[in-house]
């Protein structure tokens, strides 16, 4: 059913009980040209580009839970291009590009609201390295700009610039930047790769990766049985070292817990998206009204899709000092999910050494506002076997050369 | 947050501490001749496994020292607590299995 006003009207009218149903729930098939192994946005959208730009529509995603249930619905949705080396520039401007145009291409509505990132400058440090992102990015046609203390405080106005242990001497305003809804994105996605004729086959987990006698990938084994695949593309995030053992990669990623929380509904108060990397604040309120935090990762490795306290606690001191409005709200849900950090924070996607097995992971802390770059570039590595322009840069062989695209230390934190 | 058992001032909150990553990486004997290979594997590649992980953690806020942890990565239970340079030691199977599917939350 393709949605439209008119659709909408008639089955408000009908009392809505001739919604169809979305996507199908099919049985895995016996084989498949690719397996996608992962069914958040960035699986579900490699699967959709697949089918719609390279022509293979006899494609599965297989999903060990329901679909967008791991880091894409538990992110907190900030979208940007404002990334400093040009490799990433380019990667995520393609993807803020499509973000531009992706309610529409979907037919869904992703609820991508341009409403401004700005990204807080606290020191003398702070401003040259703010302002330095800012001229990058210039050069590379990404709109960012500067804004004075009192353009932010003009910008966002229960903001407090003055007076705190570390004052706003300035900001980076990327106006097309903004929020999306993280639910929608998994969900669009789906419902159009399915139309398509991608097979999303969910509560499937991923036991064992067979080879060929040539060490090429043959099939997947799962839960719901064996699954033959001429290609798999692995984009299980948090878990991709483990997928990746079962074909005896070792991958360059370690994963930790990155917690967000928010607060209850409130009016609306807060117009942009804020972020400060040296106090530790992102936050950012929801269509709903709520408020939507971002914490840091946990200091150690787990899988326990649950961070400490004590790094709520941080990032909650921080708000509350540049909003002091946001002492009184409370706090109704906080959660965790499980990232997977590459050592210089940038994406891995491409080849891997075993024939037919492809990667997308190491999107760490930053992976939402990818979503549909990174499933442009991926389905084409896949369909033709040799990288993307835009992700040549992000193979996995840089660890051995050296070419590494250093957003980390460009950040200065986790981001 | 956890609570860390430091062989040398005794159980401690994990904020005295600070994690040092995985253990048992051990430096290259002769660094001038080894291959990029080799490079990469010391310096990039990490198991990063779902279950038992071997790390480094220093009491940062105490006495300063580094020592080891084995540890569940699915519940976050500490294991064992060793000293840096003793070898890993063998779990028993019970406590193995005790740190299965069980100890999600």
């Amino acid at each position: 059913m393709r949605y439209s006003i008119g659709s909408l009207v008639y089955n408000a009218v009908t009392g809505h009980r001739s919604w169809s149903r979305v996507w199908r729930d099919p049985d895995p098939k016996p084989s498949y040209d690719v397996v996608i192994i992962g069914a958040g946005g960035h699986g579900l959208a490699t699967a959709y580009y697949l089918a719609k730009e390279h022509g293979l529509h006899n494609v599965a995603v297989v999903e060990k839970g329901w679909l967008g249930g791991g880091n894409t619905g538990r992110n907190t949705t900030v979208i940007r291009s404002n990334y400093l080396w040009d490799e990433s520039a380019a990667l995520y401007e393609h993807a803020l590009k499509l973000w531009e145009g992706l309610s529409r291409e979907l037919n869904f509505n992703l609820m991508y609201s341009p409403r401004g990132v700005v990204m807080l400058a606290h020191s003398v440090h702070d401003v040259q390295v703010v302002r330095r992102h800012i001229h990058a990015n210039r050069l590379n046609g990404i709109d960012n700009e500067w804004l004075t203390s009192h353009q932010v405080k003009a910008f966002c106005p229960p903001i407090n610039i003055g007076g705190i242990r570390y004052p706003i001497m300035g900001a980076a305003l990327q106006r097309r930047g903004g929020i999306a809804r993280h639910d929608a994105v998994a969900w669009g996605y789906a419902r159009a790769a399915d139309a398509l004729g991608v097979d999303i086959i969910q509560n499937c987990e991923v036991t064992a990766l067979n080879r060929d006698p040539g060490g090429a990938i043959a099939a997947v084994e799962t839960t719901r049985g064996t699954i033959r695949a001429k290609k798999v593309g692995v984009v299980a995030a948090g878990h991709t070292s483990v997928i990746m053992a079962m074909a005896d990669v070792r991958m360059p990623l370690e994963s930790y817990p990155l917690q967000a929380l928010v607060s209850e509904p409130v009016k609306p108060i807060l117009p942009c998206v804020v972020m400060s990397n040296s106090v530790h604040a992102y936050i950012s309120q929801s269509d709903r009204g709520e408020l939507v935090i971002g914490a840091a990762t946990d200091a150690y490795v787990s899988y326990s899709q649950a961070g400490a306290l004590h790094v709520n606690e941080h990032t909650i001191e921080a708000i509350c000092e540049l909003f002091p409005a946001f002492s009184r709200l409370r706090m109704m849900r906080n959660w965790g999910g499980i990232v997977d950090l590459s050592p210089d924070r940038s994406p891995i996607i491409g080849r891997t050494p075993v024939p037919g097995l492809f990667v997308n992971c190491g999107w760490g802390t930053g992976g939402f506002k990818a979503t549909p770059g990174s499933g442009h570039v991926f389905a084409a590595t896949i369909a033709r076997g040799e990288p993307h322009p835009l992700a040549a840069p992000f193979n996995l062989d840089r660890f051995r050369t050296g070419r590494l695209v250093n957003e980390s230390a460009a950040a200065a934190v986790a981001h | 947050m956890l609570l860390i058992g430091c062989p040398y001032c005794g159980p401690r909150a994990e904020i005295e501490f600070r994690n040092g990553g995985e253990a048992h990486i051990a430096r290259l004997a002769d660094p001038a001749s080894a291959s990029d290979e080799e490079w990469t594997d010391f310096l990039f590649m990490r198991t990063n496994p779902k279950g038992v992980h071997a790390e480094r953690w220093r009491h940062r806020h105490g006495c300063g020292r580094y020592f080891n942890v084995l540890r569940d990565t699915v519940s976050d239970k500490i294991l064992a607590i060793y000293r840096t340079g003793e070898p890993r030691p063998d779990l028993p199977a019970a406590t193995a299995e005790a740190t299965g599917e069980g100890e999600h939350r």
